[in-house]
């Protein structure tokens, strides 16, 4: 398509979804009352009133929002590209997910008859009064969850990814022997390291880094103080476009929340937190099989954990809100996923009485609620951790739970992680598939949560700032290749799967900008 | 833009078979040279003035566009020409990036004037051994119309401004009777407040007119007097 005709398709997307917000309507507000002032004259109306926006701070607003509509538009459609096609351009890949989606949904809708457990019922008007009571320490509930079980760990979706194949591809033996050693069948296209230093060259050895040059060793005036300083006015300057760039280098910890609010375009507006308490109103009223799901895996997970353990009531105000948020449904437009529709009773296939379920199609797995814990440590206000988390699943992490050819979905990922293994690190590949080990089978688990829970947290945070950055989730893959080199020499020593998990047991020691620094760029080629 | 898809009719045409191309005798058993010819026979007698053309890729690499022209003027026998060569469909041969993505060939992007056509050729070549197949799927050709001055410019305006789609109001009353009832309530109002009395007006019920669960809503916010209703 022609570019001009691109860019003009692409202006006039986002003035549809920008039109009739509120920031619209605040703009508009802002012109009108700005007609007060004295230096705005007839003459020049349309320069001086925009010349006031741009100082009142509103021309960087809108900015910022259109800003994140860019991070999540789709693409201009060529006209007979069906909806699915922005969704997933592969056919066989949106099979793929559609049948691993009628397993869980499968898995679900049992457990929901098994255990006689409605999937959705209003609460009774004592149980509403109790938990409204309660919903700052829902955690000293101890209901009882033994029944319940999670409906897919990450491992039941590594097998799926493994049995992923291409009708049209070629596989016979002397085709491609390398594609053979790993567990990932289909040919992504996925970078390499000489690729990836262009891509990442912010994270070169000579630039400073958040994560190795704030040290305690270090002098501060070497790299932090100015450091510090430019991100104060990053801060100020509330641009989100500016806070991206800077945040690839690592963000302080001080500003760290502020800087993420505004990336995501997080601001926390009265709206915002009207539609926060709706949606606890929704919670407080309806009862979901999937909360039970929610309490089930932060049990199991998050409130085991060491560090988030603290955050467990944070984790269900979040969560609980989260699955009935209708707003989600909107990402569905390029996530490769396609919410799940129950019926009214007894009118199954009639469209008109299909409802999504969960409301914000959604249904959480093994680990899910390690999405949100790390936030716990940046916003302590429930609304912002629910907006910055909400705006976080939308942009990335639901990638990491569809099957799809995008570059970074966990597909990808997986590939990349693979050959970056095969391509620097051989040897160690051949040693593992020798004692029968696939070095993803180890690494899956990690990538699946972006780490969350494996790392410690303030090294999790300074590989979420790059995620931010860099707009993509390849860095995880670095880290986990990174992560495989660091430990070689451990891993070369090894002859069971059990000692290879040992190996990579704890990575809580791990720093991680030093990893992915010396991978990235001081492998030798 | 004139002549979109949108309202022009595809030229219908007939697309043979495409020919593998391949190395050696036809019979002995043939390493795939990775070459496929497809031809398209735009109906005879009927030149066709090209706009562009669609089609869905299914894993060629490379596409290139020859064009049979007759120049009906001239009594000069056609001619072949090349309208695109080597078009990049695919990033890299061996990977998935767009091997399954739709593509448009405008004619400002073809190196001739694609008019008086009365024959096509696509050349799609497919260089990896990593695939079993490679076709063009759903090949639709366009024809040119000379586009009407007046109607050019409202097109590219409708083209930026998109028209306001009417946000989902399916169980909502319809704006306007709302809006003219607001109107009478709002003059009422005003007879009222000049009519002051101390009665007051009477309770309010609330009827629960749903027994199902909602797990969907429209929001409702306030906005200093406004009330916006959105749906989601």
């Amino acid at each position: 398509m022609d570019e001009g005709i691109e860019l003009s398709l692409t202006i006039a997307q986002i003035i549809q979804r920008l039109r009739g917000s509120h920031l619209h309507s605040q703009i508009e507000r802002q012109a009108k009352e700005c007609l007060h002032q004295p230096d705005v004259k007839l003459e020049s109306l349309k320069e001086d009133v925009r010349s006031f926006l741009k100082t009142s701070g509103w021309e960087r607003k809108l900015q910022n929002a259109v800003y994140r509509e860019l991070h999540i538009q789709l693409p201009p459609r060529h006209p007979p590209a069906p909806p699915e096609h922005l969704k997933e351009p592969l056919v066989y890949m949106r099979k793929a997910q559609a049948s691993w989606e009628k397993r869980v949904l499968k898995s679900l809708n049992s457990m929901s008859t098994e255990l006689g457990v409605p999937l959705a019922h209003m609460r009774p008007a004592a149980e509403q009064k109790e938990l409204t009571n309660k919903w700052n320490e829902m955690g000293t509930d101890e209901p009882d969850l033994s029944r319940f079980r999670p409906v897919y760990a990450p491992k039941d979706f590594l097998e799926v990814l493994i049995g992923l194949r291409n009708p049209n591809h070629d596989s016979s033996e002397d085709i491609s022997v390398r594609s053979h050693w790993g567990l990932i069948q289909v040919p992504l296209n996925v970078r390499d390291i000489p690729h990836l230093r262009e891509a990442y060259s912010e994270l070169n050895l000579t630039s400073g880094q958040m994560g190795i040059d704030d040290h305690a060793l270090i002098h501060p005036d070497l790299f932090e103080n100015e450091y510090v300083q430019i991100g104060k006015k990053v801060v100020m300057e509330e641009d989100s476009a500016a806070a991206q760039q800077y945040s690839r280098q690592g963000c302080p910890t001080g500003l760290r929340a502020d800087l993420w609010a505004l990336i995501l375009n997080a601001t926390n507006q009265p709206q915002d937190v009207m539609h926060y308490e709706q949606l606890k109103a929704g919670v407080i009223q309806h009862n979901l099989l999937v909360d039970n799901l929610i309490y089930k895996d932060v049990k199991l997970t998050a409130s085991n954990d060491d560090y988030y353990f603290v955050f467990e009531d944070f984790l269900y105000q979040v969560l609980l809100c989260f699955s009935r948020d209708t707003a989600v449904l909107e990402h569905f437009k390029y996530n490769s996923a396609t919410p799940p529709k129950s019926y009214i009773q007894g009118k199954v296939g009639d469209e008109e009485c299909a409802v999504v379920y969960p409301p914000n199609g959604v249904i959480p797995f093994h680990g899910f609620s390690m999405y949100v814990a790390p936030l716990c440590f940046l916003y302590n206000e429930p609304s912002k951790l629910y907006n910055v988390f909400r705006e976080m699943y939308i942009r990335y992490f639901f990638r990491l739970h569809s099957i799809s050819s995008h570059a970074s979905g966990i597909l990808s990922l997986c590939l990349q992680f693979e050959r970056l293994l095969q391509t620097h690190l051989p040897q160690l590949f051949y040693h593992l598939r020798q004692i029968g080990v696939q070095p993803l089978r180890l690494a899956f688990k990690w990538m699946v949560r972006a780490f969350s829970g494996y790392l410690s947290t303030d090294q999790l945070l300074l590989l979420w700032d790059r995620i931010l950055g860099y707009d993509s989730l390849e860095v995880v893959a670095v880290l986990a290749a990174a992560v495989f080199a660091f430990r070689a020499e451990n891993l070369m020593e090894v002859t069971s799967l059990a000692s290879a998990e040992a190996v990579l047991a704890d990575l809580s020691t791990l720093k991680v900008m030093p990893l992915i620094q010396v991978f990235l760029f001081a492998t030798a080629m | 833009m004139s002549g979109t898809p949108d309202d022009t009719k595809p030229v219908n045409f007939t697309v043979k078979a495409p020919v593998y191309l391949q190395i050696g005798d036809a019979k002995a058993d043939t390493a795939h040279s990775g070459v496929c010819v497809v031809d398209v026979n735009l109906p005879f007698g009927k030149p066709v003035n090209i706009e562009e053309v669609t089609f869905k890729n299914y894993y060629t690499a490379y596409v290139t566009v020859r064009l049979l022209r007759r120049n009906p003027e001239q009594e000069a026998p056609a001619k072949w020409c090349t309208a695109v060569r080597d078009l990049p469909l695919m990033d890299n041969p061996h990977t998935e990036g767009g091997s399954q993505d739709y593509y448009t060939i405008h004619r400002t992007q073809m190196q001739v004037e694609p008019d008086h056509v009365v024959c096509a050729r696509l050349i799609l070549r497919q260089p990896s051994l990593a695939w079993l197949t490679f076709s063009l799927e759903d090949i639709q050709i366009f024809p040119h119309t000379e586009p009407d001055p007046e109607k050019e410019v409202s097109d590219w305006l409708s083209d930026l401004t998109l028209t306001d789609q009417h946000p989902d109001l399916e169980g909502l009353p319809d704006p306007q009777t709302v809006s003219s009832s607001i109107q009478q309530m709002w003059a009422l109002t005003e007879v009222m407040q000049t009519n002051q009395t101390t009665a007051s007006i009477g309770r309010f019920d609330v009827s629960e007119t749903h027994s199902q669960p909602h797990l969907s809503c429209n929001e409702c916010v306030h906005d200093g007097g406004d009330v916006i209703t959105f749906g989601r």
